[in-house]
């Protein structure tokens, strides 16, 4: 039996020297197999005395078992060896760039006029068009602008060759609205308008949002309240608002709609020229002319309107300091807006 | 339109500084664009006179003046450098202690080893003035001793104003102090000092005048003056005023005629007498007739424009501008002054049509005070005869009456007030403030008045001009701020209705930046693009570049890509939604709003580990197959080669997108002649769809998934190389009928190992059944149905 000791011996400095799985295998086979050195040692046993049998299988099966412990621990390092192995040579560079396409944007006037119509969609107004080419009557006639009017030459119109204009409002919208549907309406109407001035502050193209609201019972107070909630909501601030008369021939009365500074809080600054204020809309309560253009009762319903430059708006969201960055269509100044 | 506060004064006196009149001037609607004083504050500036002058003994450029400081003072004794400093000369001396702007303090000092007391002072050290050589000369009258603040009257501010044009009224001292009168609860001093007296006749000299009923003049008073001196300057307080409001003084009639207008905002003309000849008519421009005005230039006339004619023809556009003919000069010894009412819609326009706006036509257009003129012609005459000497005439009176304007009266309901702009007013406070404004109020029973306008308001003709009266009074900020009540209706937001944004950020998250531009572009490159097509031309573009309307986005888009391309990008990717305006055929222009993209450059941004390829006609493709599937609609979606491409577009690299058949947009690869000539390396990538086909979305309608497994069959075979896949799927489709759940292209390859000629294609058919497990043998034969088609239909061989 002295046999057995020297054999497990060899087998176990065999396990501890193997180097890889494989081997480790045929150590398995060669010793534990059906025909392997130690299980053939089990068919000695027939020929011991019969009262020798149960400690000699005892002992070969102790064996047996050892020696299967060591190659299963032997094996369980292998595989972490080769795991280690494995995970040390996989390692990536985690700091390179991930691949595929970059990320465009929306242009930021388009940003601040998507802005503005989910404000107001949410108090409930509707988002309606019109064409961008008009005619004299839509644009100046219906609000109560006639011909002559010193008031048309603050709208620098271009014209077509058959007479009709590019629109230099948003304003004709309210009148097809207003043509098309019956009152009650609650309505914001974003677009493109067209003025033939070009300078550092001034586009011959930009665009406008115009809102209206025509109820029973509609007010001044009413107007002022909506103007103030929206531009705080859009500002996302607190922020004081305060209106001064001026003139529309559309409203009346109407009013220039300053907010306080929204770069300096209106302690004053450049942008502001000093004044601690910027003037952001105009608007005012619907002139009974334009709704007698428009079939309006206007001893039941009155209503309110204003008008606010988006570009305006959006210059002084995001901070852009010159008007005409936004036609420019720069790559460097559009991918700054990449953002959702 | 300008104006310093110190004339307004005149008229009225105001418990205000002058910022606070400046804010109550906005809040009333005139707004005041800017205030600025006359002069930078400093002190201790007098007027001094040089009694005597000696050189100095140390400095040749140096003079040693002494000076007469006021009675009761030493003379002083300051070194002066200026050349103009002599005796007699009266002129402004910074005293010892004196701050002068830019924080300059006068001490005592030794200049050159000699005492000075004090500083002569130029306009400029004083800041009234950026030029100015030497010192000040003030004439011999100056009152030595007075401060030169008090004496030049520096203690004053210039207001700018914004007059919007439904107040004419408000275009002159008067109008400004009226309403300032109104809002401060104080009287107008009218007349102001030295006004309101009729002038002494003292001539009989008569130059008769004829109204043309129907031309446009209401009102035409006239009167000549016989014996002035016309040449010269007028006197100091004249030109100063003149020159705070902005005007250049020009000569002593000129000036008042210009004065009166600033004053009282009553235009008027005046004529050299010795020049005119015959009757003065106020009529229609006659067929043919033109006239040189007084700036010079020389203009047609059509018929609708009113002038002012003698015998010999047109002397001036009545309202706009009078004529060189009979201009004054410093020769003019007999004047003939007009100062009419002209009807607003016999001036509004004409003035525009010829590039005139001038201070009369701005005026007249708006409406001229009918009730003015008596007064404008008295107070113009005094200061004639005050100022250049002379007889008057008596006054001459022609009128329309049936041609003036009426005021009727406007009914106010106290209710309506209220309802309009949402908060009460008492009934005394609603009277008192529109009388303050100059009209009358006469009660019409309980909270209800008759309110007439006065003769100078052209802007109260119904009851929500008097609504708008009261809250301009008032104050805005006294109304308050009232969130409308009752419930506002959810609206209608339906889901087949794709917004805009979700179309932006899908082309935003594959890249694309959105752009804006003008809906005008360059007819040359548009033709360049588009062929020669007709676009909607505009008669007054600010350029030749900007001159017609757009038929497609993409002249926009080139555009745009060149200036990046030029900035050294590489790569863009850009895409626009906008309206074009198409002529349809009977030459009606069409607005459809569209979605367009560019790109040209590298496929992705360049990076590592990525090939590195040029974007191509089916990178573009990708793209709007991914916008067309954001709709949701189930149309069949066809690329057909466009018949007749545009210029724009490389002929075999072109298709029309088809949705069932219809032409909905159209994609291709830029004409390579054309990139060369626009000087793009590169092949550009363009798209045009109608955005409607892509925010119109169909409704989802739920379809049952199969439960049975799902077999993969792949298929390579070799067909020739100008064969399309749509003509090869259309086999498949047909050939493996309902059993296709999906049909995979996943290579084609020309090149070694495929006859030239020919191609290599390798498709994979994901084949199932939605009722039962499809068996192998079913595939198999499906399998053979789809290899017969193509071999028999498209000449397929079949690759091992």
């Amino acid at each position: 039996m002295s046999d057995l000791a020297g054999m497990v011996a060899t087998a176990l400095a065999q396990v501890e020297t193997c180097a890889s799985v494989a081997a480790l295998n045929e150590l398995r086979v060669r010793w534990l197999g059906k025909k392997g050195e130690l299980t053939e040692q089990l068919k000695t046993l027939g020929a011991l005395p019969a009262a020798d049998r149960p400690a000699a299988g005892a002992r070969i099966n102790e064996a047996k078992q050892r020696l299967q412990a060591a190659i299963d621990e032997r094996s369980a390092a292998l595989e972490q060896a080769a795991l280690d192995a494995q995970l040390s040579s996989g390692q990536i560079d985690v700091s390179l760039p991930g691949r595929g396409e970059h990320r465009g944007g929306l242009h930021p006037v388009t940003r601040t006029r998507l802005r503005i119509e989910e404000i107001f969609a949410r108090a409930g107004f509707e988002i309606a068009s019109g064409p961008e080419i008009e005619d004299d009557f839509h644009n100046f006639e219906a609000l109560n602008i006639p011909a002559n009017h010193p008031a048309r030459a603050m709208h620098d119109t271009f014209y077509l060759e058959d007479g009709r204009l590019l629109r230099t409002h948003t304003s004709p919208v309210q009148i097809r609205f207003m043509r098309e549907r019956q009152a009650p309406f609650a309505v914001i109407a974003p677009g493109r308008v067209y003025r033939c001035d070009s300078d550092v502050s001034h586009s011959p193209m930009f665009h406008q949002v115009e809102g209206l609201l025509v109820d029973e019972g509609v007010s001044f107070a009413n107007l002022k309240s909506v103007l103030h909630e929206f531009m705080e909501v859009f500002f996302e601030r607190d922020l004081a608002m305060r209106l001064r008369p001026s003139y529309f021939p559309f409203t009346e009365p109407s009013a220039e709609v300053d907010i306080s500074c929204v770069l300096c809080s209106g302690k004053g600054c450049r942008v502001c020229k000093q004044t601690g204020w910027l003037e952001v809309a105009g608007c005012g309560m619907v002139h009974p002319n334009v709704f007698a253009a428009c079939n309006v009762d206007a001893e039941r319903y009155s209503g309110y309107a204003f008008g606010m430059g988006v570009e305006r708006l959006a210059m002084l969201r995001y901070g852009v300091n010159d008007l005409r960055l936004f036609y420019d269509n720069d790559l460097r100044f559009l991918a700054q807006f990449s953002g959702a | 339109m300008k104006l310093p506060l110190s004339w307004l004064r005149d008229w009225v006196d105001l418990p205000a500084d002058a910022g606070a009149i400046a804010s109550r001037l906005t809040s009333l609607g005139f707004e005041v664009e800017s205030l600025q004083p006359v002069a930078p504050a400093f002190s201790g500036v007098i007027v001094a006179e040089i009694q005597s002058i000696a050189p100095h003994p140390q400095a040749d450029k140096l003079r040693v003046c002494t000076v007469n400081a006021g009675a009761g003072a030493a003379p002083l004794q300051i070194v002066c450098g200026a050349p103009n400093a002599r005796a007699g000369l009266r002129t402004a001396l910074a005293q010892v202690g004196a701050e002068l702007p830019n924080d300059l303090r006068i001490k005592a000092a030794k200049l050159r080893g000699v005492e000075s007391a004090g500083m002569l002072c130029s306009a400029r050290e004083l800041g009234i003035s950026a030029e100015g050589e030497g010192i000040l000369e003030f004439p011999s009258d100056a009152p030595v001793g007075q401060g030169v603040r008090d004496y030049l009257e520096l203690d004053d501010w210039i207001l700018e104003l914004g007059i919007t044009p439904n107040r004419g009224d408000a275009m002159s001292v008067l109008g400004i102090a009226r309403e300032l009168a109104a809002a401060y609860g104080v009287a107008l001093k009218s007349p102001p000092a030295g006004q309101g007296r009729k002038v002494l006749v003292e001539s009989d000299a008569r130059v008769p005048v004829r109204l043309v009923p129907g031309a446009g003049c209401g009102r035409f008073l006239s009167r000549a003056v016989q014996g002035v001196r016309a040449g010269g300057q007028s006197p100091r307080w004249l030109q100063e005023r003149l020159r705070r409001a902005g005007l250049r003084p020009i000569s002593p009639v000129v000036d008042v005629t210009n004065y009166i207008v600033l004053e009282l905002g009553q235009p008027m003309h005046a004529y050299d007498r010795a020049l005119l000849s015959g009757t003065i008519v106020a009529r229609s421009a006659q067929a043919a007739e033109s006239v040189t005005l007084l700036d010079g230039r020389t203009i047609a006339l059509e018929s609708d424009v009113l002038t002012i004619a003698d015998d010999s023809g047109v002397v001036g556009l009545a309202g706009i501008m009078g004529g060189e003919r009979t201009s004054i000069s410093e020769q003019t010894t007999d004047l003939f002054l007009e100062v009419a009412w002209f009807e607003p819609g016999a001036i509004a326009g004409r003035s525009r049509r010829h590039g005139l706006l001038t201070d009369a036509s701005q005026r007249f257009e708006r409406g001229v005070d009918p009730a003015l003129q008596e007064r404008a012609l008295e107070r113009a005459t005094q200061l004639i005869l005050e100022l250049t000497g002379g007889s008057a005439g008596p006054v001459d009176l022609q009128e329309l009456p049936e041609r003036l304007p009426a005021r009727s009266p406007v009914v106010l309901r106290q209710s309506r007030l209220a309802r309009v702009l949402g908060r009460e007013f008492e009934s005394r406070q609603i009277s008192e403030q529109l009388q303050a404004l100059g009209m009358q109020v006469e009660p019409q029973g309980q909270g209800q008045w008759r309110v007439t306008p006065p003769s100078w308001r052209f802007d109260i003709h119904i009851e929500a001009d008097l609504i708008e009266e009261i809250a301009r009074s008032v104050g805005f900020d006294q109304i308050p701020e009232q969130p409308a009540v009752g419930h506002r209706r959810l609206r209608l937001t339906p889901e087949t209705k794709i917004d805009e944004r979700a179309v932006l950020q899908l082309l935003a998250a594959r890249g694309f930046h959105e752009i804006v531009s003008f809906g005008f572009v360059d007819p040359a490159l548009q033709q360049q693009l588009l062929g020669p097509q007709t676009a909607a031309a505009l008669r007054n573009p600010i350029a030749s570049d900007l001159a017609v309307m757009r038929l497609s986005l993409w002249p926009g888009l080139v555009q745009a890509a060149l200036q990046n391309l030029r900035r050294q990008q590489e790569r863009c990717k850009l895409v626009e939604l906008a309206t074009v305006f198409r002529p349809d055929s009977n030459g009606a222009v069409v607005e459809t709003p569209m979605v367009a993209g560019l790109a040209v450059g590298p496929r992705l941004p360049e990076q590592w580990g990525a090939v590195r390829a040029g974007l191509d006609f089916h990178d573009l493709k990708g793209d709007v197959e991914a916008l067309l599937a954001i709709s949701g609609q189930s149309g069949v979606l066809t690329w057909a080669p466009l018949e007749a491409p545009p210029p724009a577009l490389h002929p075999g690299r072109c298709a029309a997108v088809l949705r069932d058949g219809a032409r909905i947009g159209v994609i291709g690869e830029l004409h390579p002649a054309l990139a060369r000539a626009l000087e793009i390396s590169g092949e550009v990538q363009l798209f045009e769809l109608e955005l409607a086909q892509v925010t119109e979305a169909a409704p989802t309608r739920f379809a049952p998934v199969s439960v049975f497994p799902q077999i993969r069959r792949d298929l390579s075979f070799a067909v020739d190389a100008g064969e399309s896949f749509s003509r090869i799927e259309a086999h498949v489709k047909v050939a493996a009928s309902t059993h296709l759940r999906e049909l995979r292209l996943f290579d084609v390859y020309t090149g070694k190992g495929v006859e030239s000629g020919r191609k290599s294609v390798a498709l994979g058919l994901i084949l199932q059944d939605v009722s039962r497990t499809l068996t192998d043998e079913e595939a198999d034969r499906i399998v053979a149905d789809v290899v017969a088609s193509l071999s028999s239909g498209l000449n397929a061989k079949l690759r091992e």
